[in-house]
């Protein structure tokens, strides 16, 4: 049987993204009501999961690390068909850099036990680092592919798969348990069903914390984080915008003789 | 990036054997750190048949080349080239290391990073001792990692600009081996890179950036028709990229690419901070937004309130009349 993890984060809503603002006193984020969602990528790396399960013998873990209301992203990959589901959860993972979330990420896989493939998101939206994925793989000593975006060869016990380089692509050879990042060029995935919802009711998540880990505090959260943030400023332009008004006509004839006269049209 | 012993380095990436524009772009910003440090600026670089530019990255600014040269790293290759940067870090003292933000570097940069257990600051839009700027949500974020000897950054093109290159000089080569314990788990059978089409972001005068805003294809297309009407270079945000309206590698700013252009139009797009960096080098800026109130306006010079789906066509209608007016005049 083919025993697949799918890590997925919880991140802020992107089309509300725009609304989180930096608190100018306490230089911290204030994410106002922002609801969170299942991070877009990651939505890709769940179908990539759920498409092997409907060619092959296979077994779907889904894996989060984030407060207890994260959960919910969690009960959406076990609605969309994940057949368990994992949190890790505590007060001293917060704050932590990618390295912190790989190491923490990295100890729930290997508390789950046996895993021949990882799928990842490429990135989330609200970090955008890309590191999570690779650092897992180094942090399991397994091989990792990023940006995957096609399946060729698998099943077996070297995989084959293209992914994305500027302009082209990269065809990798790699042999199983191995971490995948994926992109959405990978494939479409599927939306929620009514009879998936229903059935993850009687489904439960299991929660863990550092006991149940049981690693040191101190290479969890802020703690085991090499990096830090050190300090937060908010951006002001020294541009002066002007608003060019007017019938639809006047504005596009008005702005076309600003840019000429600009002498960049 | 925190003051302390050791050299400065950058991880240069060639393709073919051109060493790419990003790489010669850090080696000129480390040759400044490292006179600020006052210690010596090296470059670790690998492929197959490159002994030619060496040269290269002398006359950019470089005291010493790390030179990997055999055929099995002519190209990226995971486990072999994260084996040699590790095996080297631990060997020689190096305390900052800067790698462009290619995707080899998104893969590998984490994997060196995670091995020599130190941080890694992502896609910086400035590097000055002591911190990296990165931006994150409404502003700009500075990342520090002050426990460890090593500083780990990756930086996008045109960050920093191209060095001048000082041919006179010279320095010295340490030729590297590939080692011969690597568990060979996996091996990059086959790179295929294609000629892109249209004009490149990076060197054109003009750039149309589409967002979500387009609201679909039919939107996009006309956002097309105005770049091609410009003769510009078609740029995105990563909200249409998500949507699968163009290429990820159209993506403008932060994790994209980092473009001056003389000329910047930002079509249905609201002005996230992540795009913005990208293009804070621009001449002029103009956005087209719907919304009077999106946060667009208040990085622009100029601002169009309309529904750009609508706008658009009329747009090109009439650069279209002042070109013929301009070819007749």
């Amino acid at each position: 049987m083919l025993r697949i993890v799918v890590c997925v984060k919880a991140v802020p809503d992107p089309k509300d993204a725009h609304k989180i603002k930096i608190d100018p006193v306490t230089k911290t984020l204030m994410r106002l009501d922002v609801p969170l969602v299942l991070n877009l990528l990651d939505k890709n790396a769940m179908e990539a999961a759920l498409q092997l399960k409907e060619q092959l013998d296979a077994h779907i873990t889904v894996l989060s690390m984030g407060p207890s209301a994260t959960g919910n992203v969690v009960k959406e990959c076990l609605a969309l068909g994940a057949d368990d589901g994992f949190l890790l959860s505590d007060r001293s993972f917060g704050g932590a850099d990618a390295y912190a979330t790989a190491y923490t990420i990295a100890k729930g896989i290997e508390k789950i036990g046996k895993y021949d493939v990882v799928f990842c998101g490429m990135a989330s939206s609200d970090g955008s680092t890309e590191w999570v994925g690779p650092q897992i793989a180094t942090l399991l000593k397994i091989p990792v592919v990023t940006r995957v975006k096609e399946l060729v060869e698998y099943g077996g016990e070297w995989w084959k798969v293209k992914a994305d380089l500027e302009n082209g692509y990269r065809l990798m050879q790699v042999k199983l348990p191995a971490v995948f990042t994926v992109t959405r060029d990978l494939n479409t995935p599927r939306t929620l069903s009514f009879s998936g919802i229903i059935k993850a009711r009687s489904k439960e998540i299991t929660e863990w914390g550092i006991d149940q880990l049981s690693v040191p505090e101190e290479t969890v959260g802020q703690k085991g984080s090499p990096t830090i943030v050190s300090n937060l400023t908010a951006i002001e332009s020294k541009r002066e915008v002007e608003i060019i008004t007017g019938t639809r006509e006047e504005k596009a004839e008005r702005l076309v003789q600003k840019l000429a006269d600009a002498g960049v049209i | 990036m925190k003051k302390q012993k050791g050299s400065v380095w950058v991880i240069a990436e060639q393709i073919d054997c051109q060493v790419l524009a990003v790489s010669l772009q850090l080696i000129g910003h480390a040759r400044k750190l490292a006179m600020e440090l006052e210690t010596s600026a090296e470059v670790v670089l690998l492929g197959d048949q490159i002994d030619e530019q060496t040269q290269q990255l002398f006359a950019a600014g470089v005291d010493k080349v790390y030179l990997g040269n055999a055929p099995e790293l002519a190209f990226y290759q995971p486990e072999i080239y994260a084996e040699i940067i590790v095996k080297l870090a631990k060997d020689h003292l190096s305390a900052i290391m800067l790698i462009g933000s290619t995707s080899m570097a998104c893969e590998l940069a984490p994997l060196v990073a995670a091995r020599l257990e130190t941080g890694l600051t992502a896609h910086c839009i400035d590097l000055v001792l002591d911190e990296n700027k990165i931006p994150a949500y409404g502003g700009l974020m500075s990342i520090i990692c002050p426990d460890k000897c090593l500083q780990m950054a990756t930086i996008a093109a045109g960050v920093f600009p191209n060095p001048h290159p000082d041919d006179s000089r010279t320095g010295e080569i340490v030729p590297l081996e590939v080692p011969d314990d690597i568990p060979r788990l996996i091996q990059t059978l086959e790179v295929v890179r294609e000629k892109p089409e249209g004009v490149s972001l990076e060197s054109a005068p003009i750039v149309v950036a589409g967002g979500a805003g387009a609201g679909g294809l039919e939107g996009w297309g006309k956002i097309a028709d105005l770049a091609k009407v410009l003769n510009a270079a078609l740029g995105s945000t990563r909200p249409a990229v998500d949507e699968g309206w163009t290429e990820l590698e159209t993506m403008i700013g932060q994790s994209g690419k980092m473009i001056n252009p003389e000329l910047y139009i930002g079509v249905g797009l609201s002005g996230e901070l992540q795009h913005m960096v990208g293009i804070v080098g621009a001449r002029v800026m103009v956005a087209i937004n719907s919304d009077s109130k999106s946060p667009v306006f208040e990085q622009v010079d100029y601002g169009i309130v309309d529904d750009c789906r609508e706008f658009v066509p009329v747009l090109i209608e009439k650069i279209k009349e002042h070109q013929e007016k301009r070819v007749t005049c």
